[in-house]
């Protein structure tokens, strides 16, 4: 019996031939992330185990990312602590803010995270990594900090199930409508425990950019992990970026497979999430009249090059909602500066919209936009719990980069054809 | 293993992280700090009616969203002995065996069990009774892995044990 591209990586890491979902395994792993929330967590608990060093300097990064720059003196005691142990340790990607990304923007970015690996992160959406063929789930600070220590971790192998998208894409339908209208059909507990692979001629032929914002949000469906299979996109990206050896790791023709789900993305418009989950997911065309007061592009899920030209695309020219903030955040300095050259952001401040330098604030209602009582968000985030931007009682719409854009225009939820 | 009695609090499906501890709280790692704030979106009164042993009751995907350990520790500290619910999310049920947080996962207990319901757990059998219902209800045991976790008083004392063992 064959294996999934997901059963084959945790093997080869567990130092088997072969594992079956259900079974718990000891793995080595290849990368461990943490940020200025988890990661002082995790160090108070890597201290209290009584060694003295992390397990490889080289294969712990540690990105203030949420809080940054530092909004108080809490967090920035936070990040002190993060720094100090990133020094002592001698921990080679520590990202200081002014070469610190938005995590998940600038691990892929910076070639961190390869084909067939295991990455572990003090993050949900760690599973982002998926999009480049590794094996990459969220754990918490307590795990974080044995496996700093032990260079490995415990995993329950994953069931998984496949995804197959076929058909044409519509217009101004990216990855993040994918991913959207998924979490829509499944729930946002339809793959609990499970790893979703996502697969097809659709994904074969979607950027990379668009295949990072899809398997970011595969645990807004409660997976373990998303994944796509290494090909000739991910080898084009992995060019001159790569930071190691990799080996691609790809499912057998006879896997098994927990279920298989197909959908004809000829049927898929861009998708908007109504509050306050993201498995409350509509058509653009079944939106109605929502008025907005702030609009955010950027976040781990859509704050990379593509999402800023497509944004940029429908801003040229046009101002913003009088009544609408629109908060634009490239996801790394990288993105920033190649943005700037491409003269998108005077696009940006032309049509009136704030810029900021790369932070998760928003997303998490942290700082840098955090909605007042009765406020209403549309964002290009991965989150609409209640409260999550802010007041328990603001609400927050989930949509990709152009509905995104548009909106901003028109100062309420609409498709990007209405402000051509 | 110790039996668990309290009076149960009850929620429903897709309880998320930013509802257990929202992320206007977390800059700081202080687990008695993260405690008053426990579900205080949901309700702002929930850390001073609660009493220590009580029982959280949820239904499908408790603890969706963040990886914020945050979450598991402010129930904890709060003074929850446990929480049952149909599923849980799963970084929040490794979050929480990690520090010791006994969870329960039962769909027929999380169903039958109404808020005030006086309830005792006995978590080495996975038994579940309502006293004031005069019902029981069965959660599958922990595997033995998780066990050993548990018993050596979560993620940290474990791998401190193995170690020793190992040099």
């Amino acid at each position: 019996m064959g294996m999934t591209a997901a059963e084959k990586i945790i093997a080869a890491h567990a130092g088997k031939d072969i594992v079956k979902p259900g079974e718990l395994v000891k793995a080595k792993v290849d990368l461990i992330l943490g940020n200025d929330i988890t990661a002082p967590v995790a160090i108070r608990e890597f201290n209290k185990i009584g060694i003295d060093k992390v397990f490889d300097p080289d294969r712990v990064v540690l990105v203030p990312d949420h809080f940054t720059p530092n909004k108080d003196i809490a967090s920035a005691e936070q990040v002190k602590m993060m720094k100090e142990f990133a020094l002592k340790q001698g921990i080679t990607n520590y990202f200081e803010v002014g070469r610190m990304g938005i995590e998940h923007a600038l691990l892929p970015e910076a070639g961190l995270v390869l084909p067939g690996e295991i990455i572990i992160g003090a993050d949900s959406h760690t599973c982002t990594y998926g999009a480049l063929g590794a094996l990459a789930t969220g754990i918490g600070s307590t795990d974080m900090a044995a496996a700093m220590a032990l260079g490995e971790t415990w995993f329950k192998v994953p069931s998984s199930i496949k995804f197959v998208y076929r058909g044409e894409l519509n217009e101004w339908v990216s990855g993040k409508d994918l991913i959207l209208y998924t979490i829509g059909q499944i729930g946002v507990d339809g793959a609990l425990y499970q790893s979703m692979e996502f697969t097809g001629p659709v994904i074969r032929s979607l950027s990379m950019d668009s295949r990072l914002s899809m398997c970011n949000m595969a645990i807004e469906a409660g997976a373990k992990a998303g994944i796509i299979e290494p090909d000739e996109i991910t080898y084009a990206y992995l060019e001159g970026r790569a930071q190691r050896e990799y080996r691609g790791m790809f499912s057998d023709g006879d896997a098994v497979y927990a279920q298989e789900i197909e959908f004809n993305v000829g049927e898929i418009e861009p998708q908007v999430a109504f509050p306050h989950l993201p498995e409350n997911t509509r058509g653009i065309s079944e939106v109605g009249e929502i008025p907005l007061d702030q609009v955010v592009i950027g976040s781990c899920t859509n704050g990379r090059l593509e999402d800023l030209r497509v944004a940029a695309g429908l801003l040229k020219n046009k101002k913003v909602h009088p009544r609408v903030r629109l908060i634009i955040i490239p996801g790394t300095q990288k993105i920033y500066q190649e943005a700037m050259k491409e003269g998108l952001m005077d696009i940006f401040i032309e049509a009136e919209a704030a810029v900021s330098t790369p932070t998760c604030g928003p997303c998490l209602g942290g700082h840098m936009g955090v909605l007042a009582k009765g406020e209403r968000s549309l964002a290009t985030t991965n989150r609409n719990f209640v409260g999550r931007m802010g007041h328990p009682e603001s609400e927050v719409y989930l949509c990709n980069p152009a509905v995104a854009a548009a909106s901003a225009v028109t100062g309420k939820i609409s498709a990007p054809e209405e402000v051509l | 293993m110790t039996q668990l009695k309290g009076k149960a609090w009850k929620f429903g499906d897709d309880v998320d992280t930013d509802v257990i501890i929202p992320a206007r709280y977390l800059s700081t790692s202080d687990p008695d700090e993260l405690a008053k704030y426990c579900m205080v979106d949901a309700d702002p009164q929930f850390f001073n009616k609660i009493s220590s042993g009580d029982i959280m009751v949820a239904r499908k995907n408790f603890g969706c969203g963040s990886s914020r350990e945050h979450a598991p520790l402010s129930i904890k500290y709060a003074g929850i002995s446990c929480v049952i619910a149909d599923s849980f999310a799963r970084i929040f049920y490794r979050n929480a065996i990690n520090i010791g947080l006994p969870i329960l996962e039962s769909p027929e207990a999380a169903e039958s069990i109404s808020q005030g319901d006086l309830i005792l757990v006995d978590l080495e059998k996975g038994l579940i009774k309502n006293e004031t219902k005069g019902e029981k209800y069965y959660s599958a045991p922990f595997p033995e892995f998780m066990q050993e976790i548990i018993s050596a008083g979560g993620l940290i004392s474990y791998v401190k044990k193995q170690r020793s063992v190992n040099s």
